[in-house]
């Protein structure tokens, strides 16, 4: 073997313990990009090929009811390619074991055809009969959660009639992928489920012979899309069009979007962290190699090496290093990346989720870190290729050292003599000094990172579910109702507090801007449905013009006092210009808010009501909710301690997941940074070191010359950490978490905090005793027989 | 090929005029700069090195034999004057020129010698064949060293001697045209000294390698053909030594 190569190996061998610290450290980033980016390929694809195989349409439109007809001029609408009309109603459901009332979206399944719209997998069991009634094809998350197999019979209430369903089949579509009820934030399996029907049965049941109320449409390659949209809901507004949306708001592709580009944000932060420690731990490695060699790199290019040789021998050591951590990076990257896809598909129904091992993303990993480590180390390099080899034929003149800072200011005598030798040594090294304090501050930084999403959910969630709207249920009336149904609510045992609300879908825009919207029309003096700010201020509603959730605002480019474009999609549609009144920084969703009132009057109608937020005694909620589930004029309840409830065991499920990787990976680093310094230290002062203790200093004496100097950066990282975590957090926040579904604010517990400091310390205290027990072992002779 | 004792014969005391010169140094200088201070190192010296003898530069530390050696050698270049290696100006010469001519011509020896401490002796020296154009197998290298024995060894398991023993190996192994020594014995202690001497007297004799070995011990003049001394940037003198002794008969 060339002996260049043999040196690679035995010099790696040599430090084989900060070798393998730094190889981790590699690895961690490697595997980080690899796990996040790989299971970012993973979904686009599963996501890609679903939405290409299942034909999932582009554009949807829904009606009251549209006469089959005007399905053939909506095929003739420029740029529509194909068009399938369908029945869509939303059912109570009754669940055995449930006692509060389900809700189910019907919809009429498509033929089983390969050109239908929107196609069933069925996963289990098996398809619709033609022609047959009650049966129902069930969705996955559903029958999962109920424990629904194919023959389990199923009761709906369907137009005012209770209805026995056989559930034949289960499956999966594009269409609900994330499985959400319209309008709600937070998924919940057990109270919404999708039924497919066969369309005759549902027609009949709903009045809709030789009809449709929604309907789904592909695309020509090449179509406007908000031309097309534009005139579908020309053609469906005589027939009671509420608006059309296209792929990018249909509600669960815009969560897995939504989670696509989160996913991104942790893709591109995390690894970048670690990349910038391993290039910082090799510059360190690598400049101390160097510094050792200096004589040795002189002779080689006395004898004619080239500055390039000799350059590209360090070149290889530090390829070597990140050759060695890709492997074991994509090994691990790729082992947690099947983790991680496994727990997505418990949130998203996909026909397969296969974890896919993009060779570009290896590739650009490795590139990726090739380059950060070169960079970290090329000046080193540079500078030793180019030392002139007479110059370096002379030792490296002696260390200067000067009175430390402490000492210039006098305060020495407060010091004992040991921690002045410690000051002094960090002030000799300052630039090795600040990188080991950032790197350990990185490790906290890190490991705040992989927890704060937690802290922020459980804030968000506490500002706005529990302090802002102080409701326990909503209830929403099957039609627009009058105050009569509120009083028959308000009648209701257990029922405290109602408080009626109007909700109509809307079309809201600025200049080229426009978004498809819920205005939400409150009462004057609503106790207890209320807007707050993510900090828990209070925004009053004034009686006139609207308040916008400040993202929404940001989307139209509205300042306080602008006006809006606002058409509303029902009754009379009519269009409005209104102010804007109000900003509400709240955490999830484009909500618009009016008086009550005001927005009757707008719709041209009396005190018309579209549901109410009700309060109620704990101890009466089982009656409550089983009188709801009969009452012929509910069309939906939402729970919202069950769906809070539902959405931390899944979400804080996956967060903490992913948190113990980070956990694992911020260790490693931590002693990286720790073991690495503590090592050079001791190679760089074993001499002197040897000497103390060879005129009689102890044992605990020398190691705490060398540990304290350790103790010190680890604590003064600590503050730098936490600031640095709180800062990166801030950036994460507004790469991956503010987004027109969910914005987190910016919380992080002192638990939090705890937490990091106390993993990094431990890390710290274990490579401390690793240095110490080297320390101990440090053979005194052979030490001050070596040169330098 | 001649024999030993030819070759001894050919390398008594001769007349510059009448042998081939490697090196031709033309009034030489060198100053250093160091922030406002300029060091002379060397103040204009004229040299000739002839092919096959063995020169030792002796003076003071300080005088500027490193200086000047460094400059032959190709590490250095002279503030003014010229050097000639054969048809070549060496002061004209760039980096990488410089880098080609010490790979292709140019052994060195360093009084600490500069080996690799991860690399077996046979590893150090091959370490260098490998850029040279004809090298001698390492074994053949340090078998001339007397250290066959000792390839498989670290520079950490052998004496200083054996080290700058294997550095000669080493600087040899290639076949250069000229070996410069800057104080190959000043780390040693005399009887290894003496087996590093008589390893450098050997390649000089028995390859007919030039040789310049810089020493600032009177003694080790008695070996060479020329001692040429140094004081303070000068030449100071050039004495032609006819009662050449082997390292064994140093008298220290
Ligand atoms: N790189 C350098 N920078 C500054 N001064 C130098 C340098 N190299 C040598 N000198 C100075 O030049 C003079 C001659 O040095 P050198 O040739 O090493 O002497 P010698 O080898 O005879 O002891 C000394 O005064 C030395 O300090
Ligand atoms: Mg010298």
């Amino acid at each position: 073997m060339d002996p260049f190569n043999v040196k690679l190996w035995r010099d790696l061998w040599r430090m084989r313990g900060q070798a393998l610290a730094i190889i981790l450290v590699i690895a961690s980033g490697v595997a980080t990009y690899v796990m996040a980016l790989c299971t970012l390929e993973s979904l686009k694809r599963a996501q890609a090929e679903y939405y290409e195989q299942y034909r999932f349409a582009e554009v949807f439109a829904h009606a009251k009811r549209a006469p089959q007809a005007l399905e053939a001029r909506i095929a003739a609408i420029p740029g529509i390619a194909q068009v399938q009309t369908r029945v869509v109603a939303n059912v109570k459901v009754q669940m055995p074991g449930l006692t509060e009332p389900a809700t189910a979206k019907l919809i009429s399944a498509p033929e089983p055809l390969r050109s239908a719209l929107n196609q069933l997998h069925v996963r289990k069991g098996r398809y619709l009969e033609p022609g047959a009634r009650d049966e129902a094809i069930v969705s996955e998350g559903f029958a999962e959660v109920h424990g629904l197999a194919p023959g389990d019979r199923v009761q709906v209430i369907m137009n005012g009639r209770l209805r026995e369903l056989v559930m034949v089949g289960i499956a999966v579509s594009p269409e609900f992928i994330y499985q959400i009820r319209e309008g709600d934030i937070l998924p919940d399996d057990r109270r919404f489920g999708v039924f497919w029907m066969n369309r005759d049965d549902l027609a009949s049941a709903f009045d809709l012979d030789g009809a449709f109320n929604d309907v789904a449409c592909t695309l020509m390659p090449g179509a406007a899309e908000t031309e097309v949209l534009r005139q579908l809901d020309l053609l469906t507004q005589p027939y009671g069009g509420t608006g059309t949306v296209g792929r990018a708001d249909q509600s669960s592709n815009k969560f897995v979007m939504n989670e696509l580009q989160e996913l991104r944000g942790m893709a591109v932060i995390v690894p970048t962290i670690f990349l910038g420690i391993s290039a910082f731990l090799l510059h360190m490695v690598i400049s101390r190699l160097i510094g050792l060699e200096r004589e040795q790199i002189a002779a080689l290019k006395a004898f004619g090496y080239t500055r390039y040789e000799v350059g590209w021998h360090y070149v290889k050591l530090v390829l070597l290093f990140v050759v060695l951590g890709s492997v074991l990076g994509t090994v691990v990257g790729a082992y947690f990346g099947e983790l991680v896809s496994g727990l997505y598909r418990h949130f998203f129904r996909f026909v397969a989720l296969r974890f896919y091992l993009d060779p570009r993303v290896v590739l650009s990993a490795v590139a990726v870190t090739a380059g950060a480590a070169i960079v970290g180390t090329l000046a080193t390099v540079w500078r030793a290729a180019a030392l002139p080899p007479a110059e370096a034929m002379r030792p490296e003149p002696p260390a200067t050292f000067g009175p430390s800072v402490m000492e210039r200011f006098g305060l020495q005598r407060l010091l004992p003599e040991s921690v002045r030798m410690i000051l002094r040594q960090l002030e000799r090294r300052p630039v090795k000094s600040l990188l080991t304090c950032l790197g350990i501050a990185l490790a906290i930084a890190a490991l705040i990172l992989g927890s704060f999403s937690l802290d922020a959910i459980d804030y968000a969630i506490d500002a706005q579910y529990v302090a802002a709207m102080r409701e326990d249920l909503n209830v929403l009336f099957t039609e627009p109702s009058s105050n009569r149904a509120l009083h028959s609510l308000e009648r209701l045992r257990g029922v405290r507090l109602c408080e009626p609300f109007r909700a109509v879908a809307a079309r809201i825009g600025h200049g080229h801007a426009e978004r498809r919207v819920e205005i939400l029309g409150l009462s004057a003096e609503a106790e207890l449905h209320r807007l707050m700010d993510i900090d828990c201020h209070k925004v009053p509603l004034p009686a006139e013009g609207v308040v916008l959730s400040e993202k929404l605002g940001e989307v139209l480019g509205v300042q306080v006092g602008d006006q809006v474009q606002v058409e509303i999609l029902e009754g009379q549609r009519p269009r409005v210009e209104l102010p804007v009144v109000g900003l509400v920084n709240d955490f999830a969703g484009t909500a618009v808010y009016m008086r009550r009132d005001a927005l009757n009057r707008l719709m041209r109608e009396a005190d018309v009501i579209s549901g109410a937020f009700v309060a109620a005694d704990a101890g009466a909620l089982d009656e409550l909710y089983g009188e709801l589930k009969n009452a012929p004029r509910v069309a939906a309840v939402s729970i919202k301690g069950a769906a809070i409830q539902s959405f931390r065991e899944t979400i804080a499920e996956n967060i903490l997941r992913m948190r113990s990787f980070i956990v694992l990976f911020a260790g490693v680093i931590a002693v990286g940074v720790v073991y690495n310094s503590a090592s050079i230290s001791l190679a760089e002062r074993g001499r002197e070191l040897a000497t103390l203790r060879v005129i009689g200093f102890s044992r605990a004496e020398v190691s705490l010359l060398l540990l304290g100097e350790l103790v010190l950066l680890t604590l003064a990282a600590i503050p730098v950490g936490m600031l640095l975590g709180y800062g990166l957090a801030g950036l994460v926040i507004r790469f991956s978490y503010d987004t027109e579904l969910f914005r987190l604010p910016l919380v992080i517990n002192r638990s939090t905090y705890g937490f990091a400091v106390a993993v990094t310390l431990a890390a710290a205290l274990g490579s401390a005793l690793a240095v110490r027990r080297m320390l101990d072992r440090l053979d005194l002779v052979a030490v001050l027989k070596t040169k330098e | 090929m001649m024999n030993a004792d030819q070759r001894e014969a050919a390398s008594q005391p001769v007349f510059a005029a009448e042998r081939e010169a490697v090196f031709q140094a033309r009034a030489i200088t060198k100053v250093y700069r160091m922030g406002e201070v300029e060091v002379h190192a060397l103040r204009g010296v004229d040299l000739d090195l002839f092919a096959g003898e063995l020169v030792v530069l002796l003076g003071p530390s300080g005088s500027g034999k490193s200086t000047l050696l460094n400059i032959l050698g190709g590490l250095d270049v002279p503030t003014s004057g010229t050097v000639h290696y054969r048809d070549h100006d060496l002061s004209k010469f760039d980096d990488s020129a410089l880098t080609r001519y010490r790979r292709e011509h140019v052994g060195f020896v360093f009084q600490f010698y500069n080996l690799i401490p991860s690399l077996t002796a046979r590893e150090n020296v091959a370490l260098i064949t490998r850029i040279a154009e004809h090298p001698m197998k390492p074994d053949e290298a340090l078998a001339l060293v007397g250290l066959s024995e000792r390839a498989d060894h670290y520079p950490s398991q052998m004496s200083g001697g054996e080290q700058q023993r294997v550095a000669i190996a080493r600087a040899i192994a290639k076949r250069p045209e000229v070996l410069l020594c800057d104080e190959p014995t000043g780390a040693l202690d005399v009887q290894t000294g003496v087996l590093v001497l008589e390893a450098i007297r050997r390649i000089n004799v028995e390859i007919g390698t030039t040789v310049a070995v810089i020493t600032h011990n009177a003694v080790i003049a008695d070996m060479a053909d020329r001692v040429i001394s140094l004081l303070d940037g000068h030449i100071a003198s050039v004495r032609i030594n006819s009662a050449k002794l082997s390292p064994k008969e140093l008298a220290w």
